[in-house]
């Protein structure tokens, strides 16, 4: 059922897409982990697995010590090229809402800047989230990041 | 200058200079002409390669584009259940006809003059061939010798086994099962046993690296244990596990077999940097392993078979990995997630877990992807320099162990024979 939100509601959906964008892009995993609540699930999935209804993803979190787990692999573990990359979110599409959760959506562009190198459109798609209110504001409950990117250049590091 | 000349000349003609296979020229990797010819050896002759599984393509109708070295082909199932595969060229003026990468048809129609083929890839319909009537007298038409049955598609044969299907541009190839050897097809059966196989799904990445990397990262122990911290500080994969090394009698197909050790245990095996003491997880249920009767013991198995595919096994997680070159320095490398029909709901959301560690996100293999990508960039800026792969000595043979690159240096014996260099 669609209902209508205030207008302030929306400004802090929108907030909460900038302040994720923020988070990813300046590389401060511990701020990730925090625009989420704690039973949580946070998706990479093909597009095409998607709409097949393949359950698998590319990267699968279902909780928020999952996504602690990545941001420690991240940061101990995981070798990797290192890289920047830089969100450009949408304004929100809102499906749906209540009271206490919002279903929406929003398109995004990562565009991935590595060493001496050009920047590149690393990944695109859209944001399928669920949002719920808490004491501390907005959290998500919920982001699948649907890519429509069929290839991926080599390898996902960082969060989507 | 006359010296100057013949080494030239020498490498020119062969990248190797030195007996054996212990130092791998980079030449291999980088000489785009000798990657036409590898396409030409091992993915269009004399090999059977990776096309997909069955359970991609339950019903009647239902195909799958995929690749054979370069070349697109798409693999059909027909009106009698058999399975096809032929090439995605049309017979008449060599269009690639097929775009949708899966879905059901009752035929393949080529758009651009509306050629029509059977699921089988035979040809059917030809528009005008008879010729079209316009004032009492037929115009056109093709000549009267025409014979759709000469002009189908190029039909690859076809063999499957467990529920995998595998494919050849060549008719007089020896059987599936004598080209991938008893040993290895043990290895083979153990995974695809005959259950039907569920398809999970699918991931893609682009590697910008030459395709033999990625059979020799499956093929080389030495690493997993020293880059993949998962590996040795969770006990997966370190090289102090019981493990073996298994070839076929050509050295192209490999098994590396290994059951999982004493986690966390202190040894040499955890003075390596990678080794993390202290790590824990915060959510445990990225290793919720639960041990499964098909194993018979080992908790990993990686199969490579040449040049195609990837058989993977690690704990509860089972995919194949499909190598699809693209020139010399690129391939795509796809994955496609499965598990078996007598699973139940919590062991589909354990294989699906455990997934995270694969893939071009995984914990553990997106690491491999990084290092293909910078071996490469190696290779390309000296090309008349040489790898080394002497651990566990310079000749080939099966081992108990994993200490060594044994398997790399089969691999390349296989090559040089088969490219006469």
């Amino acid at each position: 059922m669609k209902s209508a939100i205030d207008f302030e509601t929306y400004l802090a959906i929108t907030q909460l897409h900038a302040a994720y964008a923020s988070a990813v892009d300046a590389n401060d995993w511990d701020r990730w982990t925090e625009l989420f609540v704690d039973d949580c699930i946070y998706r990479i999935q093909p597009r095409e697995n998607y709409e097949r209804g393949f359950p698998l993803a590319t990267l699968s979190l279902e909780s928020k010590g999952m996504l602690k787990d990545r941001a420690y692999g991240i940061r101990e573990t995981l070798f990797h090229d290192p890289y920047y990359q830089r969100h450009v979110v949408s304004a929100p599409n809102i499906i749906s809402a209540t009271a206490d959760r919002i279903e929406c959506e929003a398109n995004y562009v990562v565009i991935r800047t590595k060493l001496s190198e050009l920047s590149t459109v690393f990944n695109v798609g859209r944001y399928v989230d669920s949002i719920v209110r808490t004491s501390e504001g907005l959290r998500l409950a919920k982001r699948i990041c649907v890519y429509d990117s069929e290839m991926i250049p080599n390898s996902i590091i960082y969060p989507i | 200058m006359n010296i100057g000349n013949e080494s030239i000349q020498r490498r020119e003609n062969t990248p190797w200079n030195s007996e054996g296979t212990s130092r791998i020229p980079f030449r291999v990797y980088t000489d785009a002409e000798l990657h036409q010819r590898e396409l030409d050896a091992f993915f269009y002759r004399n090999h059977w390669c990776y096309v997909g599984l069955e359970a991609e393509i339950p019903n009647v109708g239902d195909f799958k584009r995929t690749a054979i070295g370069e070349r697109s082909v798409v693999m059909s199932r027909a009106d009698d259940g058999s399975v096809h595969v032929f090439e995605n060229v049309c017979a008449h003026r060599g269009m690639q006809f097929c775009r949708e990468r899966h879905g059901n048809k009752k035929e393949f129609v080529c758009p651009y003059h509306q050629w029509s083929y059977t699921l089988k890839g035979d040809l059917q319909g030809v528009p005008f061939r008879r010729g079209v009537k316009q004032d009492g007298k037929v115009n056109g038409g093709m000549p009267a010798d025409f014979k759709t049955e000469e002009n189908g598609l190029t039909k690859l044969r076809v063999a499957t086994r467990g529920g995998v299907v595998f494919a050849t541009f060549d008719h007089a190839m020896e059987s599936f099962e004598n080209f991938v050897g008893e040993t290895i097809l043990h290895y083979f059966d153990r995974m695809f046993d005959g259950r039907k196989l569920k398809i999970l799904g699918y991931n893609r990445q682009r590697i910008p690296g030459n395709w033999k990397l990625m059979q020799e990262n499956i093929k080389d122990p030495y690493h997993p244990g020293l880059l993949h911290t998962w590996f040795v500080t969770f006990g997966l994969w370190r090289a102090d596990n019981k493990s073996a090394l298994k070839m076929d009698k050509h050295f192209r197909h490999a098994s590396m077999i290994s059951e999982r050790g004493n986690a966390q245990a202190a040894n040499d095996v955890s003075k390596v940097s990678s080794f993390k003491e202290s790590m824990k997880l915060h959510d445990p249920r990225f290793l919720d392993i639960v041990p499964e009767t098909w194993w018979n013991g080992p908790t990993a198995v990686m199969t490579t078979l040449f040049p195609s595919v990837i058989l993977q096994q690690q704990v509860n997680s089972v995919s194949t990995r499909h190598i699809q070159p693209r020139g010399n320095g690129e391939f795509d490398f796809v994955w496609t997630h499965f598990g078996y029909e007598d699973d139940t709901p919590e062991m589909t959301e354990r294989r699906l877990r455990q997934s995270n560690l694969f893939g071009p996100a995984g914990f553990v293999s997106a690491d491999d992807g990084e290092v293909i990508e910078l071996s490469q960039k190696g290779f390309e800026q000296k090309p008349e320099h040489r790898a080394l792969a002497e651990l566990g000595g310079r000749d080939v043979g099966d081992t108990d162990h994993m200490v060594t690159e044994t398997l790399i240096r089969g691999m390349y014996a296989y090559w040089r024979k088969v490219m006469q260099q």
